[in-house]
């Protein structure tokens, strides 16, 4: 894995520092439970941003929020300074460049790893253009160099069900990849990882931002501690506080909600 | 043999080189040699294969979407019924006067009901053309709005197994109908000519089954191309995980839809093809069972492979043939029999077995 840079590089300048995906006064409520409650947040162009929280803190509905998954009840999240991604359904918003790397790896473990690359490729993805779709050469090469940045380049004509943990995890942000986003939402990306594979995987998602925006959703604060720049607190649908991980860490009230009071 | 898209699929490429020779040498054997000889193939078997093959063809089709596709359509036998309603409504006006009222316009049944004109949806079927684009159209257009309507509510699943089967209960209904202007429960037959060839002409018959075979052994190929296509691959991606794909920027229910009516337009031509060579189409085609045999078939064979679908189907109707004629109380307890053993022992089906084989 040549591609990976060391994972303490922690101090190369952020690329771009405009917001990308804004969210403002957002709420979900389920049954009367506020899943979210009144939430801003940006994601500045090309960085890497970590969020943290306890459980039922609203990360994962924030995720479905942005993807489509989940309509909420009030609020705006906008992609750019355009794209009102409320008006989106989950293709639409897959198509215009925000890309989900889910919990639970689910990349399709009957196709090889060439071919899982191959369905997230950013073509055209209506029916007729799939039926007599040829990959060209550019697009031969696309996958052969998402395959090295994952490090599953031998791997390729294997199935994607004999992969370890960690493959998998990481064919899946090669899926990702391939559909050239600007923004990565990336949940829980280390779960169920050794440590050497975490290792890796801090190092593949450091490498990522720049040209990407990378959020990630992790428990892990060892993890979140090696590859953060900046850090945002998710406690009862609304954003606590955000920082670096140190200033996070010294919070007195992200020490409050995570030890209990 | 260098039939392009099957170098890695023996079972299609043994299936379809058996289907071209079947084609050729069973009408041979047929008209060339005597009753005696021990190649003699008599004309009742030759239409006895050709329904066998018509129901592969069917087979075929319920494969593609439910062993690519994971949509387990319990009522794929309304497609087939709808192709072989409109095949035998041309049939119907080729009688003309040689009906038992010789009426020369209205079939019998309509002149039966005191039917003074030909209904408006008859029209148009006395010409071959005319009839070969409604086997396509109507179950077409039926899978079209079905499948929009369901995909688009994103009903899957044993919900969508049991709505289709509501359908073609529903369909079986109204075809009883004598209203409906189908011949009701009778359904449509006596029939006695196809573009002008005798229907019980040997000579018939054995072109009825090498059209059969060819289209069979071609449904298969393009088949085989659709599912080694991407869209293949992407169908094969919303079996095995739907919501991903659609992260993935597919639209899941246009190809669904796609899909289904592509299998649809093959159920059509399978009924349109079993109806001339059985000489009846009635609304026991529409039965629920009729379509829970269809998957029957398609399990025995193996789904998700094509060639299993081929396979099961005429392993199993030649069973039917058998135990029909020798045990027939049995025969509904056998095939339940059956099912259950293919599931619990050969999940893959008989193509498993040779899957298996193939891997060691």
């Amino acid at each position: 894995m040549t591609l990976l840079r060391d994972p303490s590089h922690r101090d190369e300048p952020v690329i771009g520092t405009h917001p990308i995906l804004y969210l403002e006064g957002v709420s979900v409520c389920f049954d009367g439970f506020r899943a979210l409650n009144n939430l801003n947040l940006y994601i500045d162009d090309g960085e890497l941003r970590c969020i943290i929280g306890p459980n039922g803190a609203g990360k994962t509905t924030l995720m479905d929020v942005i993807t489509g998954k989940t309509r909420p009840d009030q609020g705006t999240v906008f992609f750019g300074q355009t794209t009102n991604l409320l008006e989106l359904d989950e293709p639409a918003i897959a198509e215009v460049g925000i890309c989900r790397k889910f919990q639970k790896p689910t990349v399709f473990e009957r196709l090889t790893v060439f071919e899982n690359l191959e369905l997230a490729l950013h073509t055209d993805k209506r029916v007729w253009p799939t039926l007599f779709a040829r990959l060209d050469s550019a697009q031969l090469d696309g996958i052969a160099t998402v395959a090295d940045t994952i490090g599953l380049r031998h791997q390729l004509r294997q199935r994607a069900g004999v992969l370890s943990h960690g493959q998998k995890q990481w064919l899946e942000i090669g899926m990702l990849l391939m559909q050239n986003p600007k923004v990565l939402l990336v949940d829980e990306p280390i779960a169920g990882m050794t440590q050497q594979e975490t290792e890796r995987t801090a190092a593949l998602l450091v490498s990522l931002a720049g040209q990407h925006s990378v959020v990630v959703v992790e428990h892990d604060m060892a993890f979140v501690r090696s590859i953060a720049r900046k850090v945002t607190v998710l406690h009862e649908g609304t954003v606590l506080t955000e920082g670096s991980m140190d200033e996070v860490q010294n919070d007195p009230r992200v020490i409050q909600v995570y030890l209990g009071t | 043999m260098a039939v392009p898209g099957l170098r890695d699929d023996t079972g299609g490429l043994i299936g379809v080189s058996g289907l071209l020779l079947a084609a050729l040498f069973i009408p041979l054997f047929n008209l060339l040699t005597p009753e005696t000889s021990p190649l003699h193939v008599s004309t009742y078997t030759v239409s006895l294969l050709g329904k066998y093959l018509s129901f592969a063809l069917l087979a075929l089709a319920l494969d593609l979407v439910w062993g690519y596709c994971g949509i387990l359509s319990l009522g794929h036998g309304v497609f087939f019924a709808l192709g072989g309603y409109a095949m035998g409504m041309y049939l119907m006006r080729q009688i003309g006067e040689r009906g038992v009222y010789g009426n020369p316009l209205l079939p019998d049944f309509m002149v039966f009901l005191n039917w003074q004109e030909l209904p408006w949806y008859w029209l148009g079927f006395d010409h071959f053309a005319y009839t070969v684009v409604m086997i396509l159209l109507v179950p077409g257009t039926l899978a079209l709005l079905f499948g929009w309507l369901t995909f688009r509510s994103r009903v899957t699943g044993v919900y969508l197994s049991i709505i289709t089967q509501a359908l073609t209960y529903a369909l079986m209904l109204a075809f009883f109908r004598n209203e409906m202007g189908f011949g009701g429960n009778n359904g449509l037959t006596d029939f006695k000519e196809l573009l002008g060839f005798n229907l019980q002409h040997d000579t018939t018959r054995d072109g009825l089954f090498a059209v059969t075979a060819l289209m069979l052994a071609g449904a298969y190929l393009a088949c085989r191309k659709v599912v080694d296509s991407k869209l293949g691959r992407v169908v094969m991606a919303i079996r095995d995980g739907e919501s991903r794909v659609r992260f993935l920027g597919y639209r899941v229910e246009m190809f669904k839809l796609w899909l289904f009516v592509f299998s649809a337009l093959l159920a059509g031509i399978a009924g349109a093809l079993y109806v001339p060579q059985v000489g009846i189409i009635n609304p026991s085609e529409f039965s629920p069972l009729n379509s829970l045999e269809i998957v029957i078939w398609v399990a025995v064979g193996g789904r998700g492979s094509l060639y299993g679908a081929i396979l099961g189907a005429i392993l199993v109707n030649y069973g039917k043939t058998v135990f029909t004629a020798v045990l027939p109380e049995v025969w509904l307890f056998a095939l339940g029999a059956l099912f259950i053993l293919v599931t619990l022992f050969l999940p893959q089906g008989l193509a498993g077995l040779w899957q298996r084989r193939d891997r060691t």
